[in-house]
């Protein structure tokens, strides 16, 4: 079933002459984890943004279940079913003090304290960071930031959860606190992820890879399909997984071993038994 | 450096004035000042003197921690002083000067209410944190919404702007070691050379500032809010026993000023 629908969406910011979005189709699955990777304004964060109304298409329409994202009478409504990571953690964290902050939606939405209590008390459990509830935001790491700030989107227990290049300003711990964490949520919890990055090793885990170009879908499918398609990924100034890189230049050289293992295991295994055949 | 800032000057503990529910003590600070106000002679401004020693007892706040803040005062205080002495009329300490022993009087009795006005509100603001406070204000103010008075954007905005306190103060510090790093020197010079050089480090504060008052927004709109209409706490602020007790207190504070005014002492 699929929860988020793009319909030959089109979208221009104003004063830009060139089309940020041309014409992009798209149907995500519920309960799937959908990464979207493609260089700087290849139209990727703009993607996102029409997920939860921030940005509404000039042409063509976003359905995120049955709510057209241009209808402003239900935009609450939208927001609630979407919730939205950005990737400044500073900039999207709201009070000085962790609870307060990840309690900031469900207050807005009018929701009866106790029932507020719980939902918290469940998010920052979910994100870990239960222990640190109490402490002021600005003295967290950058992963513990954004792991507040994950957190306080689930608190309004959205059906999906985007994430607009949530690990860009993360040193490599941080960003492996948030992809394990945004995981266990789709995996655990069924929550439908869109992760906007463009680390393409965070893609890897993904049930369906999108990548971007000049505002259009260049390539679709399952992560290690579209890195076997290594002209695209070269022609679109993206690196592949090393793996795939090994297992291409092996091809070259006339090896015949499929592209798509992307775990050091699999690639190893594959070259055994080429070696061995 | 600039790390020392401290903020709302708010001290952590665990006394009773910091358990008071901040409504209580905002109403607390308004009724005392207003018996300030009230205050005439010499026993009013006796027991008002008492009973703000025995608040600063109660919160543990020391008489060091109030000189600490009295002082960017000083100047207004000696001039008030100064003024009341020279500009009373009365009889003169010694015949043919100007200075009267009325004058005395009265300088020392303002000097003593502007200290005690501002130890009052150093009480409030020392035994709350910033957030109690603005949250204390929006309940407490929240009759004037009727009026279409925006309390509950003004409260918002100050708790945003103590929220990216420590956050603009990092970013400072890391746009003057940016700016150190090529040469910019901030410690020498006149008054006026040290402000020109402060200028190129405020540029990138206030544009960094702006960026990141549209990612707020941005973030906090895609958590659905929508402006006060319509929202809960997850902390109700609840009034106990003592604050009840507290603001008796408060109240025949005002009430003994009162009548002390009319008996003219």
């Amino acid at each position: 079933m699929s929860i988020i629908k793009f319909e030959n969406v089109h979208f221009t910011y104003p004063g830009d002459q060139m089309e940020s979005l041309c014409g992009v189709d798209l149907e995500i699955q519920a309960g799937s984890f959908v990464a979207v990777l493609g260089h700087n304004g290849s139209g990727k964060s703009t993607l996102a943004k029409h997920m939860n109304g921030i940005l509404v298409p000039n042409e063509g329409r976003v359905l995120v279940k049955d709510i057209d994202s241009a209808d402003e009478s239900r935009l609450i409504e939208l927001r609630r079913k979407v919730g939205m990571v950005f990737q400044n953690p500073d900039n999207q964290i709201v009070a000085n003090v962790v609870e307060d902050d990840v309690a900031f939606a469900p207050e807005n939405l009018g929701i009866e304290p106790k029932e507020i209590r719980r939902r918290v008390d469940e998010a920052l459990k979910l994100v870990g960071m239960y222990e640190l509830r109490r402490h002021a935001p600005h003295l967290l790491s950058g992963g513990q930031k954004q792991r507040v700030a994950i957190a306080g989107v689930i608190a309004m227990e959205p059906e999906i959860i985007v994430l607009d290049e949530p690990t860009a300003m993360l040193d490599p711990l941080g960003r492996e606190e948030v992809i394990s964490t945004v995981t266990r949520l789709c995996r655990d919890k069924g929550m439908t992820v869109v992760l906007i990055t463009h680390h393409m090793d965070e893609c890897v885990g993904a049930d369906r890879l999108i990548v971007m170009s000049n505002g259009n879908i260049a390539a679709d499918g399952k992560p290690a399909e579209v890195f076997a398609d290594m002209e695209l990924m070269e022609r679109e100034g993206l690196t592949v997984p090393e793996t795939t890189r090994l297992l291409y230049d092996l091809k070259q050289r006339g090896m015949d071993v499929p592209l798509t293992a992307l775990d050091v295991d699999s690639c190893a295994r594959e070259i055994v038994r080429q070696l061995r055949g | 450096m600039l790390k020392d800032i401290t903020l709302g000057q708010f001290f952590p503990g665990d006394t009773i004035a910091h358990r008071l529910d901040p409504r209580t003590k905002l109403l607390m600070v308004t009724l005392y000042i207003v018996a300030l106000f009230q205050a005439k002679g010499w026993v009013s401004y006796g027991i008002l003197t008492v009973v703000t020693l025995s608040c600063m007892r109660v919160s543990h706040i020391s008489l060091k921690n109030i000189f600490k803040g009295l002082k960017p005062m000083i100047f207004i205080i000696s001039l008030t002083a100064l003024l009341n002495i020279f500009y009373t009329d009365g009889t003169p300490i010694v015949p043919g000067w100007i200075i009267t022993w009325e004058g005395i009087a009265r300088a020392i009795q303002m000097v003593l209410r502007i200290v005690l006005l501002i130890t009052g509100t150093f009480l409030l603001t020392y035994t709350t944190s910033p957030i109690a406070l603005t949250d204390g204000l929006e309940i407490l103010l929240g009759p004037l919404k009727k009026l279409k008075l925006p309390i509950h954007e003004m409260t918002i905005m100050m708790s945003m702007a103590l929220r990216f306190i420590p956050t603009l103060i990092e970013e400072t510090d890391k746009i003057m070691s940016a700016q150190k790093a090529r040469g910019a020197d901030f410690e020498t010079g006149s008054l006026m050379d040290r402000a020109r050089a402060l200028l190129p480090v405020l540029v990138p504060l206030f544009v960094s500032a702006f960026r990141r008052a549209d990612e707020l927004a941005i973030a906090m709109e895609s958590r659905c809010y929508h402006g006060g209409e319509g929202r809960t706490r997850m902390k109700q602020l609840t009034m106990a026993g003592r604050d009840y007790i507290a603001l008796l207190f408060g109240m025949l504070l005002l009430a003994g000023m009162i009548y002390l005014k009319r008996l003219g002492i």
